[in-house]
């Protein structure tokens, strides 16, 4: 009865990455915060694409208030390549560039127009700093690559 | 009992790092040049070299090297980045559309109120971009991440993880 109770205590409390290697889930497993029994799919998911231990070292390097986040961003990414398994997230980065250069592009013309508008008005409005604003935000940073100005010629 | 699969002649990069023999037929070898060896060091850190294998067997021939691309992509931005990785550059992404979401608002209403002043030195001038004034709808902005049905709307911005 003892040995049932322990078995039923073990289950109950094994979290999703410990459930799915059948092994014992112990007290202070790595993955047990983040990867809840009862939502084995999200293990799954990003087991698929990083592995169980590259996950769990990826874990063990980072402070623990950051790892909630950590998980939650391995599991998007792997989604992101369940749907696209050729470019995965990447392709969001590129179609976000993309409208990001039509959008900076509208920006410019719409930029241009009020300026043209602005020369030719007889009875001058005072220039506010809106174009000047609008011209230094225009600037993207270019810490972020678009990812395929790299592969296409 | 040794593989009869006949021996490459130069080791690719992924059998180089795994210290093992290339052959002929190696997965790898069009995508990991032995000249690129940094390259497969960063993609076996983040997803492991039987994940690619995996990856890349799902996929076509013909998109394999995007694919690897990709996930070479990936894999530098979640060394630079080891908690957010790549969702961390969608996030910065869209903060800039936004930006320019609401630039481009701002300048089309002042558009607007140029656009009523009646004040031109002459009548026959005109806006050389008048034939731009059905071209400021953001109507994609709104959907290009739902558009990609991966679940990142733009909701994303204000609560990244649900």
């Amino acid at each position: 009865m003892h040995r049932f109770h322990k078995l039923d205590k073990m289950t109950s409390t094994r979290c999703a990455v410990c459930k799915y290697f059948r092994r014992r889930c112990p007290p202070d497993c790595i993955f047990a915060p983040y990867f809840p029994n009862d939502n084995p799919q999200r293990f799954t998911c990003v087991h698929r694409f990083y592995g169980a231990s590259n996950i769990g070292k990826m874990l063990e390097e980072m402070p623990v208030q950051l790892r909630a986040d950590a998980v939650e961003s391995l599991y998007y990414e792997a989604k992101c390549r369940i749907q696209d398994p050729v470019y995965g997230c990447v392709g969001i980065i590129t179609s976000l560039h993309r409208q990001i250069q039509i959008a900076q592009s509208q920006l410019a013309k719409a930029q241009a127009e009020i300026s043209f508008l602005d020369a030719n008005f007889v009875g001058v409005e005072p220039t506010s700093s809106l174009s000047e604003s609008l011209v230094q935000q225009n600037g993207v940073e270019h810490d972020l690559d678009d990812p395929f100005s790299t592969w296409f010629y | 009992m040794r593989s009869q699969e006949p021996r490459s002649s130069s080791s690719c990069a992924a059998c180089k790092f795994m210290k093992r023999r290339c052959t002929l037929h190696c997965l790898f070898a069009p995508y990991f040049r032995a000249d690129e060896p940094k390259k497969f060091a960063k993609v076996h850190k983040v997803f492991g070299a039987s994940n690619v294998t995996k990856i890349l067997n799902e996929v076509p021939e013909p998109q394999r090297q995007d694919a690897v691309n990709s996930l070479v992509f990936e894999a530098e931005q979640r060394l630079k980045d080891p908690v957010y990785g790549c969702i961390g550059a969608i996030a910065s992404l869209q903060d800039k559309m936004f930006q320019l979401q609401h630039d481009l608002a701002v300048a089309k209403a002042r558009l607007a109120r140029c656009s009523t002043r009646t004040s031109y030195p002459s009548c026959s001038t005109t806006s050389p971009f008048s034939m731009l004034d059905g071209e400021f709808g953001m109507t994609s902005f709104d959907v290009f991440v739902v558009d990609q049905g991966c679940g990142l709307t733009t909701e994303f911005r204000q609560h990244p993880f649900p």
